[in-house]
Order: C-alpha cells, then sequence, then structure tokens
C-alpha cells in the first residue's frame, strides 16, 4: 500500500505546477488588471478603474470587422478542412495501397515543420497568385496546418465505425454517397465535433500565417494584437491590453466549449 | 482492410492531395527555386552567399540557437520527471491540465504582451522578489534574452509535458509492478524499465520542441530585442522579404532554416531507432 503522503517528489513535483501557473494566473491578471486600470504605475493594484480603453479601442480598430473576419476565418477553414479531410481520412483508414506511408508523412509534414517555415513561401505563392492581403489568402493559409491535423483526428473515429455496416448498407443497395451521408457521417459525429472546435482554436490562435498573408481588411484579431504590441507607444498600453483582454475572453469561450468534448491530452501532437 | 486503391478511393483522396501538393510542396518548391535564381532568371548562389556571407546575417542562426538549444533542454528535461510523476493520474489531473493548455491556446503573442506587464519594472513579479528580499531592485526579465527563453519555458512546457505524458501513461503498468515485485526500487525502475520505454518518446518530443522553438518569431520581437540581440532567423528571413521585398534572399534563409530543423529532426529520430532497439532487447530479455 502505498500513501502518498508528503513525499519529497510529490513536494518537488506541487511547487513546479504552483510556480508555473502563479506565473501564468500573475501573466492574465496584470493584463486583464491593466487593461481597467488608470495611472498604474507602481503598487500592488492600480489606484482607479476605467472602462475607457475600450471604448478607445474599439473606436481605432473596426472591432465588428476584425471579429467578423476571424469568425468567418475559423468557420470556413473547419468546414473546408472537414469537407476535404473526412473523404481522405475513409479512404487511409480503410483500405492499404502501395505508397500510404509516404502519403501519410506528406499529411504530417504540415504538423511538424514550424508554419514560419512554410509560411513565407506560402504567402510569396499566394501574393503571386494574388490571393494574399485578402480573406481567400487568409482562409487557404490556414487550412494548410488544419487539414493534416483533422485527418489524423477523424481516422481513429473511421475506424471504430464497423466495415459490416457499410457492407449491409451497400447490400441494400445504398451508393456510396449515401453510405457515406446516411451511415459513416452520423457514426463519426463525435470525432467531426472533437476535430471541429480544436481546428476553431488553433485558427483563431493562429498568428504567423494569418500574418504574413493577411491584408488590412482581412487581419485576425492576433495578427492585429500583435502590430499594436509591436508598435508600442503608438497606442496607451492600457488600450492595447484591452484588445489583448477581448481576445482572451473569445479563446477562453472556444477552449472552454472544446473541453467538454475533448481532453486536454488531445490538443498537442500525439506520438505513436 | 487490405483492397487495394480503387478508382473511387482515389476520387476521394484526391482533394487532400490536391491540398497538400498545391499549398504545402509546391510552395517548398517555388521557394527552394526562388532561393536559387534572381530576378533576371539564371541559376546562382547569389543569395546563399548574400546570407552566408554577412556576418549579421549568419549571426541569426547563432542567436537562434542560443535561445532555442537551451529551451528544448530545460522544457523536456523539466516535462519528464513532472509527467512521470503524473502518469497514474492524481489528484487535481484536470485542473493542472487545464491551465497548462491554457498558455498554449492564447498563443505566443498575449503571452507576450502580458509578459511585457508583468515581468517589467513595475510588474508583479518584480515587486514580489523585492518584497521577499530575493531582489536588491527590479530584475530585468523583458527586452532581453532571457524575456524570450522565459517565454518558450511558458509555452514549450505544456507541450513538452502532455506529449510525454501521453506517451507515458501508454506504457502498461504491469512492467512496472513486476519490476517492483522483483524487488527493484523506485529509482531503478526508473532507470532500468521505464527511461529505456519512454526514450524514443522522449526523442519526438525533443525534437519537436527544438523544431518549434528553433522557428521563434513574434515573441523575439515583442520581448526580445530584435535590433541585434535577439535577431532570430525567421525575423531575418520576414524581414528581407516584407521590408526590403527580396524574395529571393528571403527564400534562401527560410531554405537555411527548413535545413536547419530536418536535419534535427533526422539526428534525433536515428538515434532514437537505436534506442528503441535497445529498449525492445530488454523487453526481450525479460
Amino acid at each position: 500500500m502505498r500513501t502518498r503522503k508528503l513525499s519529497l517528489s510529490g513536494i518537488l513535483f506541487f511547487a513546479a505546477i504552483v510556480v508555473y501557473v502563479g506565473n501564468v494566473l500573475g501573466i492574465l491578471f496584470t493584463e486583464i488588471l491593466t487593461s481597467v486600470s488608470k495611472g498604474w504605475y507602481n503598487g500592488p493594484l492600480p489606484p482607479k478603474l476605467t472602462p475607457e480603453w475600450y471604448s478607445y479601442i474599439a473606436a481605432e480598430h473596426d472591432i465588428a470587422n476584425l471579429l467578423l473576419v476571424t469568425f468567418v476565418v475559423a468557420i470556413t477553414v473547419v468546414v473546408l478542412a472537414i469537407l476535404i479531410s473526412f473523404p481522405a481520412a475513409y479512404v487511409l483508414s480503410r483500405t492499404e495501397f502501395r505508397g500510404k506511408g509516404l502519403l501519410l508523412s506528406l499529411f504530417l509534414l504540415p504538423m511538424i515543420v514550424p508554419p514560419m517555415t512554410y509560411g513565407l513561401p506560402l504567402a510569396m505563392v499566394l501574393y503571386k497568385f494574388h490571393l494574399a492581403a485578402r480573406i481567400t489568402g487568409v482562409i487557404l493559409a490556414n487550412l494548410v496546418p488544419i487539414v493534416p491535423f483533422v485527418i489524423l483526428i477523424l481516422m481513429p473515429f473511421i475506424e471504430q465505425v464497423g466495415e459490416n455496416l457499410e457492407s449491409a448498407a451497400k447490400m441494400l443497395g445504398a451508393r456510396r454517397f449515401t453510405i457515406f451521408r446516411k451511415v459513416l457521417v452520423p457514426l463519426t459525429v463525435p470525432g467531426i465535433l472533437t476535430a471541429g472546435i480544436l481546428s476553431v482554436v488553433r485558427t483563431i490562435s493562429m498568428f504567423e500565417l494569418t500574418f504574413l498573408v493577411a491584408g488590412g481588411r482581412s487581419q485576425t484579431i492576433i495578427v492585429a494584437l500583435y502590430a499594436d504590441a509591436y508598435a508600442a507607444g503608438a497606442r496607451p498600453p492600457q488600450a492595447v491590453d484591452a484588445l489583448a483582454v477581448i481576445y482572451f475572453c473569445i479563446t477562453m469561450v472556444c477552449l472552454i466549449i472544446a473541453l467538454r468534448f475533448v481532453s486536454p491530452t488531445q490538443m498537442v501532437f500525439k506520438i505513436k | 482492410m487490405t483492397r487495394g486503391l480503387r478508382g473511387g478511393s482515389v476520387l476521394l483522396l484526391l482533394p487532400a492531395i490536391l491540398f497538400v501538393v498545391l499549398l504545402f510542396v509546391y510552395p517548398f518548391a517555388y521557394g527552394l527555386l526562388l532561393s536559387f535564381t534572381t530576378e533576371h532568371g539564371g541559376l546562382t548562389l547569389k543569395n546563399y552567399v548574400a546570407f552566408f556571407g554577412d556576418p549579421w546575417e549568419l549571426r541569426t542562426i547563432w542567436v537562434t540557437l542560443k535561445l532555442a538549444v537551451p529551451a528544448t533542454i530545460l522544457n523536456v528535461g523539466l516535462a519528464i520527471p513532472l509527467a512521470y510523476y503524473m502518469r497514474h493520474g492524481g489528484r487535481g489531473e484536470k485542473v493542472i491540465t487545464f491551465f497548462l493548455i491554457l498558455p498554449m491556446t492564447l498563443g505566443t503573442v498575449l503571452v507576450a504582451e502580458g509578459m511585457l506587464n508583468y515581468m517589467g519594472a513595475a510588474g508583479w513579479l518584480n515587486q514580489l522578489l523585492l518584497a521577499l528580499g530575493v531582489a536588491r531592485q527590479p530584475v530585468q526579465f523583458t527586452h532581453n534574452s532571457l524575456g524570450v527563453l522565459l517565454s518558450l519555458i511558458i509555452q514549450g512546457l505544456p507541450f513538452a509535458f502532455l506529449m510525454i505524458l501521453g506517451y507515458v501513461s501508454g506504457i502498461n503498468p504491469d512492467l512496472e509492478k513486476a519490476s517492483q515485485m522483483l524487488g527493484a526500487s523506485k529509482w531503478q525502475t526508473f532507470l532500468r524499465i521505464m527511461f529505456p520505454l519512454m526514450a524514443p518518446g522522449i526523442a519526438i518530443c525533443f525534437c519537436l520542441v527544438f523544431v518549434m522553438e528553433f522557428s521563434v518569431f513574434p515573441t523575439a520581437v515583442l520581448l526580445g530585442q530584435p535590433s541585434g540581440p535577439t535577431r532570430v532567423i525567421s525575423l531575418a528571413a520576414y524581414q528581407w522579404a516584407f521590408e526590403k521585398f527580396d524574395f529571393h534572399i528571403s527564400s534562401a534563409i527560410t531554405m537555411t532554416m527548413a535545413v536547419i530543423e530536418l536535419v534535427v529532426i533526422s539526428v534525433v529520430l536515428g538515434g532514437r531507432n537505436r534506442l528503441q532497439r535497445s529498449a525492445s532487447m530488454v523487453g526481450g530479455k525479460g
């Protein structure tokens, strides 16, 4: 019997976690407090609270447009990614063929290679075809890491659906499209939801790719936030923090929804 | 299951293949071509000479390595004991994982912006350090390499932790029990049984974290000194493309970056195969 009382390893573990979580909370709370503070130059708490930075940043940025672009990009990317990935995931989980391993590694590469590395040549290609600096380009660029991600999430879900169900449908005269619509898709709804919500979270927080291809009217919140933080001094720092808090709230809502469907370990790359 | 690839299946795979070829393979090929040509066409090494021949540009490789290597070692080194401790789950697992994925989900830009306040001269962290008497005067955490390194740890540690945790919790717990029943101490169990089994996972984790850290961009700009001490390689590639509008030199830098990343991946994965062989030998004798 092991009663995990105060073992040394336990103390070290919780000390490490407390230091980490403490700093993360410190970062987030400073951010939130600064965005509603006035004249906070020293001391543990701001002397005066004010909502003015939020109206200031709303007037400076076209907030409605920023939000619209962010959501349109996220939703379009997810829908397109599922449409592209589902049939591919189906074939990859049901069929053995020559070059399958090679194809799988090709799909894996955009997930391993960091966005900054493939993002620059991708941006150049999108500029060459006049697709960049507009929302189409932002959507195309964001699809690159999301499609492989969705394929990898969907494959185990499709494998779980028994093949005899499909054979039964086929024997009853269903064509392939009908099998997809009536058998496979309804049975893999949990997988589609998992893939969808995780992709929304990823797309909203994807900075590098959006930054490289977006123009003024096609940038998402995170890119606007970077631009403001980069041009420190152009705007009051509290106003930049207000924008950061708006972004924070959106991501948090998506994350909390996501965690109702998936376990946190699904959010990182799985080692096979 | 084994049915071979028929016409219908090819059609179903086609959108995904087209997608990866057009938006991933083609841009890379295009970038490679740009890096070996000039505006007037014709194959040349000029762009690579411009990068490798200029100490100011070449330096970015060392600057980036000096950030990425310590960050990777620290992240993986800290993640191994933490994940090992959590391998059977335990109290507060959900809360802990929630706080770990939080900074990952929020993204580098938000964390960098928050760190500027929190770790600034008058921020909470310095107030705490001064109050505790750990520091005599405010420590400079931001606008230097330390700030970038700290942000790489805040972002990278959860990634390494969750990845190794996923791997450790997949190891058959009976092996550990057997080792303890045969009289091995906890430390021996870790060193002789669990660590060799974890090694392949750690190797993959190491190279993924390194590659991620090596491409650091927004934090190096926001938290570091992008004009010099933290002018990382991806910033150099970006500046050539979008500030000096020379896509050719920018592509040469990007391809150099890609080669370094691929070399690290293959070296670590090569070592991993050797480790895996010895691990399976251990398993075979048991």
